[in-house]
Parts: C-alpha cells; sequence; structure tokens
C-alpha cells in the first residue's frame, strides 16, 4: 500500500524510511515509509496522536528516532542537528504559532535570514534592510507593519510570520505544521493561495485537519494512522477510502451503518 | 548632611561591585536559568589573575598590569566559564537545582586549588597610584578606587546593553531564550549561542574580580562573600533585567550603607534579608516582570 518502488525513489526530495520513534516506550511513529516528489504540495492528514507532528520533529532534528533513515536530496539527515538540517534546506513552521514576540515583525524575518548572510547583515549599515527579507514581508503580506512587535499581531498575521521567515532561508522544502489552524475564512483562502505560489518553486508538506481546505488545496494526501502511513492518494481517492473513514470515526467497518462521511464533513 | 552624603557614596561603592557581580549572573541566572555557584570562584579568579599579572610585571608597572588586568580576567572568567558548560552544565539545562550543587561542589575545588597554588592566607594587590586618594566635594571625600569601580560597572552596562540589543550575536541570544526550538528552525547554532551567553557572563565575572581587588586582600573565599548578596539583586531586579538589576543593585547597596551606619553589619546583613523576603512576598517576579527572558 506504501511501498516505494525504485522508480518513485530516484525522484524523491524526501525518503522517509523504516523510521520509528518511541517516546517512555510508546511507538508515536511505527515503521514509517514516506516520500515526498520534488514540487509537491502534499497533505499530511490523520487523527489526533496519528504522528504527524512528531514526524515532522523527527525530519527537522527536534525528536531524534530510534530507527530508520530520512533523506534529503540523496542525503541522510538523521543525527544532524536541528540548524545543520535548517541549512541544507529543510524549513519548518511549528503547531502553535511560534515568533520571537518581543522582536519586530522585521527583525524576525531578519533573523531568520541572518544565518545565510552573517557578514552582510552585520556591514549593513542600520535603518537598510535586506532586499530578500522585504521580498518576503511583501508575499506573506506583512509590509505594513514591519515595525511593530510581533505579539502585537493577529493569530492569522504571526502563522504568515512564520511562514515567512521559513521563506526568507529559501528552503527546498517546507513543512507546515497546521498553518490555518484558527484562521478565519479569508485568512484561510489567502494562506492557500500562498502555499499554491510556494509550490511553483519549492516542495510543501502540510499538516492539516480542515479537509475543505485539503480537498481545495491539495495535490496528494497522506494519511496516517498510529505512527505509521494508512493510505496514500488524491483527495477524491481518499475520500472514497472505507479505511480513512473508519480511522477517523473510530469504530469497524461493519458497524459504520449510516455514520456520515467524516472525510467529506469534517473540519468545517 | 555630611554623614548623610558619605553614606550614600558608601552605599553607591557597594552597589557597583553587587551589580557587576550580578551583571554576569543576568546572562547565566537570568537567561539561562543556571544557579551557578561558581560564579564567586571565577570572580576569585579574576582577582588572583591581578594579583599574578602584578607579579608578572613588576611593582613598577602596577597601573599597566591592572589595566591588562580587566580583558585577561574576562578571559580567564570566561574560559573557567566555557569549560564548565561543556564538561557539567549543558547536561543540566532546565535543572536548576542539580546546577547549583554541581557548581557548588565544583566552587569548592576550586577553592582549594587556589589554596593550593596562592597559599591559603589572604594577599595583598597593590592599587594603581593614580587610583590612590579621592575626589573631595563638599567636604565629603569619595575615594578614586571607588569612583573607578562606579565607572566600569557604568561602562559594562552600556557595553552589555549594545550587545544585546545592537550586535546580531546579542539578537540570536535574545532569539534562543526567548524560543529554543524556533531559534534552532530559523537556522541559529543553539548550542554555540549557549557556550557564548554563558562564557560572557562568566567572564564580567573574573572582571568584577579585578574590581575587587582595589577594595582589599584577596583569599581564595573571595567570592562566596559575595556571591548571595549578588543572586539577591538578580532576584530582586527581575530574572535577566539589566535594568532591574541597576535599580536592585543601588537599592541594596544603599539599604545596606543606611542600616549598617544605624546599627552594625551582620544586624544590616539580617535587616536586608527581611526587607527582601517581604519585598518578594509582595513581588515575587522582582522589581520589573518579564514578559520573556529578553535583557533590556
Amino acid at each position: 500500500m506504501t511501498a516505494i518502488s525504485d522508480g518513485e525513489a530516484a525522484d524523491a526530495l524526501l525518503q522517509v524510511q523504516g523510521l520509528q520513534v518511541v517516546f517512555d516506550g510508546f511507538r508515536a511513529i511505527d515503521g514509517l515509509d514516506f516520500s515526498v516528489d520534488r514540487g509537491e504540495a502534499r497533505f499530511l492528514i490523520g487523527p489526533n496522536g496519528a504522528g504527524k507532528t512528531t514526524l515532522v520533529d523527527a525530519i527537522t532534528g527536534l525528536t531524534r528516532p530510534e530507527i530508520g533513515s530520512v533523506r534529503f536530496g540523496g542525503e541522510e539527515v538523521l543525527g544532524k542537528r536541528e540548524h545543520e538540517i535548517v541549512r541544507l534546506g529543510i524549513g519548518r513552521t511549528f503547531q502553535t504559532p511560534s515568533v520571537f514576540e518581543e522582536l519586530s515583525v522585521l527583525n524576525n524575518v531578519d533573523l531568520a535570514a541572518s544565518y545565510r548572510r552573517p557578514l552582510r547583515s552585520l556591514l549593513r549599515g542600520p535603518g537598510k534592510i535586506d532586499d530578500r527579507v522585504v521580498e518576503v514581508l511583501e508575499t506573506v503580506g506583512l509590509s505594513s507593519v514591519m515595525e511593530q512587535a510581533a505579539r502585537t499581531l493577529s493569530h492569522g498575521q504571526k502563522q504568515w510570520l512564520e511562514i515567512g521567515m521559513v521563506l526568507v532561508q529559501e528552503p527546498q522544502l517546507l513543512l507546515l505544521d497546521e498553518p490555518v489552524a484558527g484562521m478565519t475564512k479569508e485568512e484561510r483562502t489567502a494562506t492557500g493561495e500562498l502555499i499554491q505560489r510556494i509550490t511553483e518553486t519549492r516542495t510543501v508538506v502540510v499538516i492539516e485537519h480542515d479537509m475543505d481546505f485539503v480537498r481545495r488545496f491539495a495535490s496528494r494526501v497522506t494519511v496516517m494512522h498510529e505512527g505509521s502511513v494508512l493510505t496514500e492518494g488524491t483527495v477524491a481517492e481518499i475520500q472514497d477510502n472505507p479505511l480513512v473513514e473508519e480511522v477517523y470515526l473510530g469504530r469497524p467497518r461493519d458497524a459504520r451503518g449510516a455514520a456520515p462521511a467524516a472525510v467529506g464533513q469534517g473540519g468545517q | 548632611m555630611e554623614i548623610f552624603v558619605s553614606q550614600v557614596l558608601a552605599g553607591l561603592g557597594v552597589a557597583s561591585v553587587l551589580l557587576l557581580i550580578a551583571l554576569g549572573l543576568t546572562f547565566t541566572f537570568g537567561q539561562m536559568n543556571v544557579i551557578n555557584m561558581a560564579h564567586g570562584e571565577f570572580i576569585m579568579a579574576g582577582a588572583y589573575t591581578t594579583y599574578v599579572l602584578q607579579g608578572l610585571l613588576g611593582a613598577s608597572l602596577v597601573g599597566l598590569s591592572f589595566l591588562i588586568s580587566l580583558p585577561v580576567a574576562f578571559m580567564v572568567g570566561g574560559v573557567l566559564g566555557l569549560i564548565l558548560e561543556r564538561t557539567l552544565i549543558r547536561h543540566l539545562y532546565g535543572r536548576p537545582l542539580d546546577t547549583l550543587l554541581v557548581t557548588w561542589g565544583v566552587g569548592l575545588m576550586l577553592q582549594q586549588l587556589a589554596r593550593d597554588v596562592f597559599g591559603a592566607a589572604n594577599v595583598q594587590v597593590k592599587t594603581p597610584a593614580w587610583l590612590d586618594g579621592g575626589l573631595t566635594v563638599a567636604g565629603v571625600t569619595m575615594p578614586w578606587n571607588r569612583l573607578f569601580i562606579i565607572l566600569l560597572v557604568t561602562a559594562a552596562v552600556v557595553a552589555i546593553w549594545a550587545f544585546v540589543n545592537k550586535l546580531p550575536n546579542g539578537r540570536q541570544m535574545r532569539a534562543v531564550m526567548q524560543n529554543r526550538p524556533l531559534a534552532s528552525a530559523s537556522g541559529i547554532a543553539t548550542g554555540r549561542v549557549d557556550r557564548r551567553t554563558f562564557m560572557i557572563g562568566s567572564g564580567l565575572g573574573g572582571v568584577a574580580g579585578v574590581a575587587i581587588t582595589l577594595l582589599g586582600s584577596i583569599g581564595p573565599t573571595l567570592g562566596t562573600s559575595y556571591i548571595i548578596d549578588a543572586f539577591l539583586v538578580v532576584v530582586v531586579g527581575g530574572l535577566g533585567q539589566v535594568r532591574g538589576a541597576v535599580l536592585a543593585a543601588v537599592a541594596l547597596g544603599l539599604l545596606n550603607a543606611f542600616v549598617e551606619y544605624a546599627s552594625e553589619a551582620s544586624i544590616a546583613k539580617a535587616l536586608l534579608l527581611v526587607a527582601i523576603v517581604a519585598f518578594l512576598q509582595f513581588r515575587p517576579q522582582g522589581l520589573f516582570v518579564r514578559r520573556t527572558r529578553a535583557v533590556a
């Protein structure tokens, strides 16, 4: 069901194989195989506790897996430190909006950009802003508030800022953990369009619960359940898959009866 | 009136030494949550650095060796701190009580080392000739050595402010202390920032040691007499807050000077502690509330 053929693996930007993450005896990730091709907008869904965020943590070095392999562009990243993985070209956002609250919006983005150009940011005169930083602030729609402290931003703006902080690092792969959680309808649409634009030049993996959002913006969907991949496919294939319904409803297929289609109606 | 002014000046003198020590702790305790009891021994190491340099350069170059001692003691304290961070403390992040016990042990070992190398008896460090005497204003004399310490601590406060707020390294430090996972995800090598932060804090301890040689003889247990008061300054000022530490040091210094004048040293100490306990009952977060652990 999730086996990766050799032909596919050749194009894969990210390739996770046999990954296992154990917390105090609990297998949060249990023998997971997962691969993402260049230029994809892959959506990762699954019930709470399926291991989606743990997978992102393992890829980015925040969590140390027991066994397995995570290859990025052919290079093994397991065992590398978090900032080293960032510098290889994997950027991530966090489930709860994480920005440096006391720094200005501009400084947040500039800080995230600075490891690439340590000398330039030091030599640049005060008041001069890096072109790339300006461009990113424009992209995520925060140019008008760039002087404000990040703590004054709205919930949605903080999430955009976080995406901006990842974008400015010019990663090949972005891992976005619930980027539209708690957003208004308009903000969701704007975020979806932002992700589409990002996908033109980069690869994106999005963890998302909102099925409406998934339907509108996903090309391929991976469903996780109990620490491994349940199934993978297009949005239509996932919606038609009775297994998916089952894990979301948490009851056997036979007893389902007239239960509503979870995937079709979830997350409104 | 004269007595009042002279007590104020004495209080400021005490305050400036306390503040110089507390500034180092603002980094290691306030920013990193490490209770480093060996900080007192870094101070002691800074003081002995002055003593050793004075011995090397001879009696004719007391002034020069004193000035050279400032950067050298910063490096001595910094390297000691770096070794401590690498070997022990980095395994204990997030466990402040464990750091207290471990660093207390390290402090005892450093004291014994100093005893073995320099002897148990106190040694005298000569004060540069240009710090002899004092400045007399309106009948009250302020010794030059006290004024020099006040100048030194002012320079240290300005330098720290500039580092934290103006330099990329300082901004990285603030970022790591505000949100460690996010700092990593932003490409910052957090381990290196920890090392740097701890090294700067410890180095400031060394500088404080140089200043203390101006106030009297020095011995292996020099640091222990200052360290508790300095921790009090950091707690009263609000963790990680430089301006809080400044205010708290001045307040404690003045309070100490006046109570000591009215009674005696040990009673002054007891009353001071009572005052601090009472203060922390009403304001457990210190003078300045910290929204995040930014040095400001």
